[in-house]
């Protein structure tokens, strides 16, 4: 026997596909509804399309192709052709930022010219789609806050591989794209810079992370939990709040004291959700910049304590042996 | 309430019963076992090592020191010295010639047991053991010299128990951890694909995608370890990130050669403080700059009297990085005091290099 159950989708509910409002289509016409996947509804809304792509979308999918031929035919090259190795060391494989001693010069294609275009070109696909998400919320009426949260991760893109490297004068100081090379970059700026952790906006920005997480689970529970008495209208029951927003409400009283509303939950996994690249940006632009050394900035604010020497017999040697 | 029910259908049952038995099974099989972590540092410091029972057991099994050939006699007043008895005995001829047969008789045991005396003396000539017609006497005369100098020239980092041949060979003609430089890969034009010289996974650095060979720059060449400022503020420290790759590629090395955590020599929370760190940081400097002496004055510039087939893939001589003692083991042979019974390699090295090297080494 079908019945509901909200842990998993169960009952798929099919009507006429849904054409949304009517809107001003420019000189691309909106495509018709493309059906309905059986699959897709075990995941969300059964209904495929319409996809509106117009200038903006083609541009953005234009630019993203050819930053990844950029990044993928370097990586293969980089093994000498040879499609065993690029699969077998692809998550090894990397596109490098020029070397230093370049400054923020053009450099030869061969040494880092080629990430300076995969870079131009990434940049410009991620800011032509950002303007899709802009542009199309504003076509339906909708306030503009995906566009702003998805700014706020361009925002963290933008100080790693271009507003801090021209800052400290190198594209040397830039990330690298590659899967486990842009890992080991990370380590090495937090080696480099005396441990990151120390960085309160680094701090700022986990705290916003893992309470991202933390927002989802709480919010998602609540509704799941709350659905069978009528909290999936979550948005309805902002004005007007029926059993399930109470039963949802006394739940969090009884068990911490205090609870969000329908309402500001939402603007509270928002924030939280924005906060931690925005947080994290500043703490990147800094780095460097800013404060050369985390540890002993922290140290100096009183932020992290002085330890005591710990083996007191301990001395660096080059102090002794007359430099390196 | 009662008239809103659940049921959950028989294939959710089934297969969500599953995937939880899945991931339950997956779960115990991560579980570490055989580990166990030994506190290294003050309470509260997180300096703990995490050792593997199985492969401590393995290496220490692994260790298999040839026992002396035949006691060391302690009365040699008066006995002929190895060079009165033998021609061409450039370094050792002041020993005693019972202690210096001794000596040859250990060495045939710690570098080729199964070769035995013919690897290095040609057994066929008229003058087998005091002619130089095998590259292999010429290469292990210097090695002599070589383990003389550790002996004595660095006992920062190789005291108490000093060194012997079988500290690095083991057993083996050709010691299991040396190191060539690293042809890049081929490229079909310098116009891309440029891996910087990192980006593979790199064998030197646990296969970690940092840079493939650190051990020219810092082991042999004498460039910059140090990454960080010693002020909170910017003060001229243009050091860059890839600089830092390069340094953590070293200590990548470092680590795995000795089977430590990077909490064996450093305090995670700040790597650069040398008051936060333990003492095996300063005998793991002095072993940097020992290794970097070796391979300078004594390696490489054996290259030319190597056979092409010891040579490396771009025809360099081999090299020694910490790996080539150490083995996997943070203190060699498990600290086994190997030098007590041969004093004739405590140095420091006599013979034709002898005095220069020594005034060489000992000023380091």
């Amino acid at each position: 026997m079908a019945g509901y159950q909200n842990i998993f989708t169960q009952i798929q509910v099919r009507g006429p596909a849904e054409q949304g409002v009517p809107i001003d289509e420019g000189m691309y016409r909106r495509s018709k509804a493309g059906g309905f996947s059986h699959l897709f509804g075990w995941l969300g809304n059964a209904q495929i399309g319409p996809i509106y792509l117009g200038w903006y979308g083609v541009a953005s999918i234009v630019c993203g192709l050819v930053a990844i031929e950029i990044i993928g035919l370097n990586m293969w090259a980089s093994v000498g052709w040879d499609p065993v190795q690029f699969v077998r060391q692809l998550f090894w494989l990397a596109l490098e930022p020029p070397p230093p001693s370049y400054g923020l010069s053009l450099p030869p294609l061969g040494e880092g010219g080629w990430w300076l275009l995969a870079g131009f070109f990434l940049t410009a696909s991620i800011l032509l789609w950002w303007w899709r998400t802009y542009t199309r919320a504003i076509a339906l009426g909708m306030g503009t806050h995906v566009a702003w949260a998805f700014a706020a991760a361009i925002w963290l893109y933008l100080v790693l591989g271009f507003i801090r490297p021209i800052l400290m004068g190198s594209w040397g100081e830039a990330v690298p794209f590659g899967i486990f090379p842009h890992l080991d970059w990370t380590a090495a700026f937090s080696i480099r810079y005396g441990n990151l952790f120390y960085n309160p906006f680094h701090a700022l920005s986990i705290v916003f992370l893992y309470g991202s997480t933390l927002l989802f689970a709480m919010h998602g529970a609540t509704i799941l939990a709350v659905s069978r008495l009528g909290g999936d209208r979550e948005i309805d029951q902002i004005i007007d709040r029926g059993t399930a927003s109470e039963r949802a409400g006394l739940f969090w009283r009884w068990t911490m004291g205090f609870n969000a509303t329908m309402e500001s939950i939402h603007r509270w996994a928002w924030w939280f959700a924005v906060l931690t690249p925005l947080t994290g940006g500043i703490g990147i632009l800094l780095t460097g910049t800013v404060v050369d050394n985390w540890y002993l900035w922290a140290v100096k604010h009183s932020f992290a304590p002085v330890y005591p020497q710990l083996w007191p017999e301990v001395v660096d040697p080059a102090l002794s042996a007359g430099g390196m | 309430m009662s008239t809103l029910t659940y049921s959950i259908p028989p294939f959710v049952k089934v297969s969500g019963t599953l995937f939880v038995l899945f991931l339950g099974v997956v779960t115990v099989l991560a579980i570490p076992r055989n580990t166990e972590d030994v506190q290294n540092g003050p309470s509260g410091t997180g300096m703990a090592q995490i050792f593997n029972e199985a492969e401590l057991r393995a290496q220490l099994a692994a260790v298999d020191i040839p026992p002396e050939p035949w006691p060391r006699s302690e009365d040699y007043e008066g006995l002929p010295t190895a060079g009165e008895v033998y021609e061409n005995v450039q370094v050792l001829g002041h020993l005693p010639a019972e202690h210096f047969d001794r000596l040859m008789a250990a060495i045939t045991e710690w570098v080729s047991p199964e070769e035995g005396c013919a690897y290095c003396h040609n057994l066929e000539s008229d003058n087998p053991f005091a002619g130089d017609d095998l590259y292999t006497k010429i290469v292990s005369r210097r090695m002599i010299q070589m383990t003389m100098t550790i002996n004595s020239a660095w006992d920062e980092h190789v005291a108490p128990s000093g060194v012997t041949c079988y500290t690095c060979h083991a057993g083996q003609a050709v010691p299991a951890n040396i190191w060539f430089e690293n042809p890049l890969v081929e490229r079909p034009t310098r116009m891309i694909g440029d891996l910087a010289q990192q980006n593979q996974p790199a064998v030197a650095a646990a296969y970690a995608s940092l840079p493939m060979d650190p051990f020219t720059p810092f082991l042999v060449e004498d460039n910059e370890i140090r990454v960080y400022s010693a002020t909170a503020l910017p003060s001229g420290n243009r050091t860059s990130i890839k600089q830092a790759e390069w340094t953590y590629s070293l200590m990548m090395h470092m680590s795995d050669s000795l089977g430590v955590n990077c909490t064996y020599c450093h305090n995670t929370q700040a790597f650069e403080s040398w008051e936060q760190s333990p003492p095996a940081r300063v005998t793991a400097w002095h072993g940097i700059r020992m290794v970097r002496e070796l391979n300078n004055a004594y390696l490489i510039p054996l290259g030319p009297e190597y056979p092409a087939h010891r040579l490396g893939p771009l025809g360099d001589a081999p090299k020694a990085n910490c790996a080539t003692c150490h083995q996997g083991v943070y203190q060699p042979l498990w600290g086994a005091d190997v030098l007590a019974d041969y004093p004739s390699l405590s140095g420091p090295a006599p013979g034709p290099y002898g005095e220069a090297e020594t005034a060489q080494a000992t000023s380091q």
